[in-house]
């Protein structure tokens, strides 16, 4: 466990809820990633100035992080653009069919006591778990 | 006010994936890597993310409406059925392909990383190809699209 940051983690994850909790006091709306930014591919709404927002302000952190010296890294992702892209795809799919993703079903879902969201997390985590088993140990990696 | 609002809680969201390292993909797959070099942080993360969410959605589900808009969408469904079953499972199928979930994604579109925006626009294509599939569907399900998703 020589990776384990629990201090960043606790502070990183207190944010998140915190965001989350402001956006449903404030504006009556679940901070749910996949939700927010799937609104804006739908074309018979027009509730699209918040979600513009909101994915403008989660663009925004990084930025301002470089801004006073923490730039942020760019992510490592595997070298296959079929493995991309068929994640991407996976992702965009499975979270619009199953109505929401890691904040909207296992943070936002989860502390409603929603229990639609906690069967959601606990099938998104084991599947996720069984993949990474897989491609890491399985196949090898 | 309402856009503001808005703007300020995904600036703090995305400062809460920063500081926890959750937008770093090798953070995110060291968790889901059980049998491996196992790192705890996302479910801290998580712990501390419903430390602050659950009181704070009680006091929010006990007030007439939102402080700043009209009415609140607070998502309506209660059974677990076959969409949410097949479609979790996809989607934990692809994020444990690359370790990327739709959060973490879009914020890291910020490092203009190529590999990041290939992705993002893969999971637009999901989005679209789901919202094409679902108005294909027989209407067995008289729900719309997009307004009692969870999340």
């Amino acid at each position: 466990m020589e990776n384990f940051t629990p201090l960043s983690a606790a502070i990183g994850g207190g944010l998140i809820g915190l965001s989350a909790v402001l956006l449903m006091l404030l504006t009556g709306r679940i901070a749910g990633i996949s939700g927010i930014f799937g609104g804006l591919l739908d074309f018979g709404n027009d509730d699209k100035g918040w979600r513009i927002a909101f994915i403008a302000g989660l663009i925004l952190a990084p930025l301002m992080a470089g801004w006073i010296g923490h730039a942020m890294p760019s992510p490592k992702l595997p070298a296959s653009w079929i493995v991309i892209i068929a994640a991407g795809l996976l992702v965009g799919f499975g979270t619009r069919l199953g109505g929401g993703c890691t904040s909207g079903h296992g943070i936002c879902g989860v502390a409603r006591l929603s229990s639609r969201s906690i069967a959601a997390t606990v099938i998104f985590m084991l599947t996720a778990i069984a993949t990474v088993a897989i491609t890491r140990h399985v196949l090898g990696g | 006010m309402p856009m503001i609002a808005s703007l300020l809680c995904g600036l703090i969201f995305g400062a809460g994936l920063l500081i926890s390292g959750m937008v770093q993909p090798t953070k995110v797959l060291g968790f889901l890597d059980i049998f491996g070099a196992w790192d705890p942080s996302l479910a801290v993360v998580m712990v501390a993310a419903l430390a602050v969410s659950v009181p704070g959605f009680m006091l929010a589900n006990g007030r007439s409406r939102p402080l700043l808009t009209a009415r609140s969408f607070w998502p309506t469904k209660r059974d677990i059925d076959s969409p949410l079953i097949v479609g979790a499972a996809l989607f934990g199928i692809g994020w444990g392909l690359v370790g990327l979930c739709p959060g973490p994604a879009l914020e890291s579109l910020a490092t203009l990383s190529l590999p990041v925006i290939v992705f993002v626009i893969a999971m637009a294509g999901g989005m679209a190809l789901h919202n094409v599939w679902q108005k294909l569907q027989p209407k067995l399900r008289n729900e719309p699209a997009v307004g009692n998703a969870d999340g």
